[in-house]
């Protein structure tokens, strides 16, 4: 039997299981003699049992299926997930908004610490973590008479690939569940363009758009390049964008092969969010610009004028 | 009477570009400016506007570090509130998320408030744990990255910002919320205001006072800083980036 049992919460939404837990599953694996089960919680969670179970490194697929499972709710996931983690000696979710609203719920019921952010595994009971908006690595490491719970950082680890074949086990959770918290609805700003954690090529905006409008030009050069669409927190403060294109230490992190900023100064703030992009592009028209110091293409000049350009010489 | 209570962090100031101590056994915070964690200013302006809104009569903050937090306390009781807890920790002791939060917890059995509010999470450590473990051991409700919250009777809805959009909640109080950042923009100290802290009742506990057992469980072995990423190139028009963008396979 394997040492080390981990427990990955799936994340999913309308069917689909999120890239985030092929993540987790990569991070899961680089854990000497491990054992990896993914635990879909859902109304019915049929289909996205079937995508956790096909990924590579999963052994067993936990389906738990209740009505008031519809929503993710972590004071109603929580109790849950703690009484399912009896029997292994981790468990994991995604350091997206879901793993972490979760997360530390479970560790807090489990009454064990709870570790964010993982960026690498030195052993089974050590691991790297960013703080201090990424400005400084710690190395980290619980006593191995204590379960593990952590987020796993989701810029640090590619997906996993498909081609696994893991069993599907439907399970009944008895616990006593809360119902003094209640979904009401989400509004997802939908757009047709790629999903903003996942996109290879992303551009994003800063203050220097100047209003909605002004993202306009940045959508159309997106629209060219296939790219998903960033922006700074003082863009999304302005209103010129939805928060959930905010890119940074409170935003998302990001890794894409490219990432252009246009019109952002560069705060660390910022930066924490893209510094495990491939490529960095920077349009400013300030030389001394902090984003310059980690651009790898910097190109001084008004945006306005370089982006419509930029857009038209890509042809 | 129903009263909320605000938890508040020291630590160093986000303008600071902080410096790791050439051994890698930690942060220099010698003689660097600490303040009040961003999140928690928030939270407490959003603990003040409710309480001059009249759903609440009494706003507590508390804080759980070394002397020196004292500091934190009186500007946010400058800021508006109305008496401070400070739960003293020995200098350079780590409290971790789940001390921190059964030390709340055992400050909510105490004081017995109807809302807690709290930052989403700590820019020293960004943990983003304490919020959530204090509703866990407490048994009620959260509503994290909270970018409004109404109250009404007994009850709180919370829109939420989380990653594919805004989410809506509807929570039973007592409940505990975390802010995110445009929750409100909290209002300047002024200084007549920091004379009338000095009078504001601040409260010095122990952990033994409060029943708490502090625990230090993750061991921290080593601080080292990132990786560095190497100066690029700069470009002197589009149709330079362009050729620098194909040769890089990347358009
Ligand atoms: C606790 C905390 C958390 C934060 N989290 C985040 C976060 O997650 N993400 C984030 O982004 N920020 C975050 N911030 C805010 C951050 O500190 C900065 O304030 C913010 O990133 C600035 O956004 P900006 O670069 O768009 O604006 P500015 O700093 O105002 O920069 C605008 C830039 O545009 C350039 N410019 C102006 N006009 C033109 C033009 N015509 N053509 C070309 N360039 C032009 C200027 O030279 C300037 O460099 C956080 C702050 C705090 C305190
Ligand atoms: N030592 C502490 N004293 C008071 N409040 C704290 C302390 N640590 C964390 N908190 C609160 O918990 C929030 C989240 O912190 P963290 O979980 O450490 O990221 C902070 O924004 C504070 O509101």
């Amino acid at each position: 039997m394997a040492a080390n049992k981990i427990l990955i919460v799936a994340e999913h939404a309308g069917g689909a299981l999120n890239p985030s837990t092929a993540k987790c599953v990569t991070c899961a694996r680089a854990i000497e003699d491990g054992e990896i089960t993914v635990a879909v919680f859902a109304t019915d969670g049929s289909s996205v049992a079937a995508q956790a179970a096909a990924l590579q490194g999963v052994t067993q697929v936990l389906q738990i299926d209740n009505a008031a499972n519809g929503h993710p709710l972590a004071a109603v996931l929580a109790p849950q997930i703690a009484a399912l983690a009896d029997g292994f000696t981790h468990v994991f979710g995604p350091s997206t908004t879901f793993g972490k609203d979760l997360m530390p719920r479970v560790a807090a019921l489990i009454d064990t610490p709870q570790l964010s952010d993982i960026m690498a595994v030195e052993s089974a009971h050590c691991f790297r973590r960013p703080i201090y908006a990424g400005n400084a690595i710690i190395t980290v490491k619980v006593p191995a008479d204590l379960k593990i719970v952590a987020t796993v950082r989701t810029a640090s680890f590619e997906a996993v690939a498909d081609g696994g074949a893991a069993s599907v086990e439907k399970r009944d959770v008895q616990v006593d569940l809360p119902t003094h918290t209640r979904f009401v609805e989400i509004s997802a700003a939908s757009s047709d363009r790629p999903d903003l954690q996942t996109a290879r090529t992303v551009v994003s905006g800063g203050r220097a758009l100047g209003s909605a409008d002004g993202f306009r030009i940045l959508y159309s050069l997106a629209e060219k390049l296939g790219a998903a669409v960033g922006a700074s927190r003082a863009a999304v403060d302005a209103g010129y964008v939805p928060n959930d294109m905010q890119v940074g230490q409170t935003g998302k992190i990001i890794s894409p092969e490219l990432y252009i900023a246009v019109g952002i100064s560069g705060a660390i703030q910022h930066l924490t969010g893209i510094k495990d992009a491939r490529t960095i592009v920077a349009i400013n028209k300030d030389a001394e610009a902090p984003i310059f110091e980690v651009a790898d293409i910097g190109l001084v000049g008004d945006l306005f004028a370089l982006v419509p350009e930029l857009e038209k010489q890509l042809a | 009477m129903a009263k909320i209570l605000v938890a508040i962090k020291r630590v160093v100031d986000y303008n600071v570009r902080i410096r790791l101590k050439p051994d890698g056994s930690g942060v220099a915070t010698e003689g660097v400016k600490l303040s009040i964690n961003p999140f928690d200013e928030i939270a407490l302006e959003e603990a003040l506007r409710m309480r001059d809104r009249g759903a609440a009569e009494e706003v507590i903050v508390a804080s759980i570090g070394p002397a020196e937090t004292q500091q934190q306390l009186r500007t946010a009781l400058a800021m508006g509130a109305d008496r401070a807890v400070l739960v003293q920790a020995d200098a350079g002791a780590v409290v971790e998320p789940l001390t921190a939060a059964r030390t709340l917890l055992a400050l909510v059995e105490r004081e017995k408030p109807q809302i807690v509010i709290l930052g989403k999470q700590a820019i020293d450590d960004d943990n983003n744990q304490t919020g959530q473990m204090l509703a866990a051991l407490w048994d009620r409700p959260q509503a994290t990255f909270a970018s409004t919250i109404e109250l009404k009777d007994d009850k709180a809805t919370v829109r939420r910002e989380v990653d594919t959009g805004l989410e809506t909640l509807e929570v039973d109080l007592p409940a505990v919320f975390t802010t995110d950042l445009r929750l409100n923009e909290p209002r300047y100290v002024k200084l007549p205001d920091i004379m009338k802290a000095k009078k504001k009742p601040l409260e010095t506990v122990t952990f033994t006072d409060l029943g708490v057992t502090p625990k230090q469980q993750v061991e921290v072995s080593h601080y080292e800083p990132p990786p560095v990423r190497q100066k690029g190139v700069m470009v002197k028009d589009v149709a330079e980036l362009v050729g620098a963008l194909k040769k890089r396979g990347l358009v």
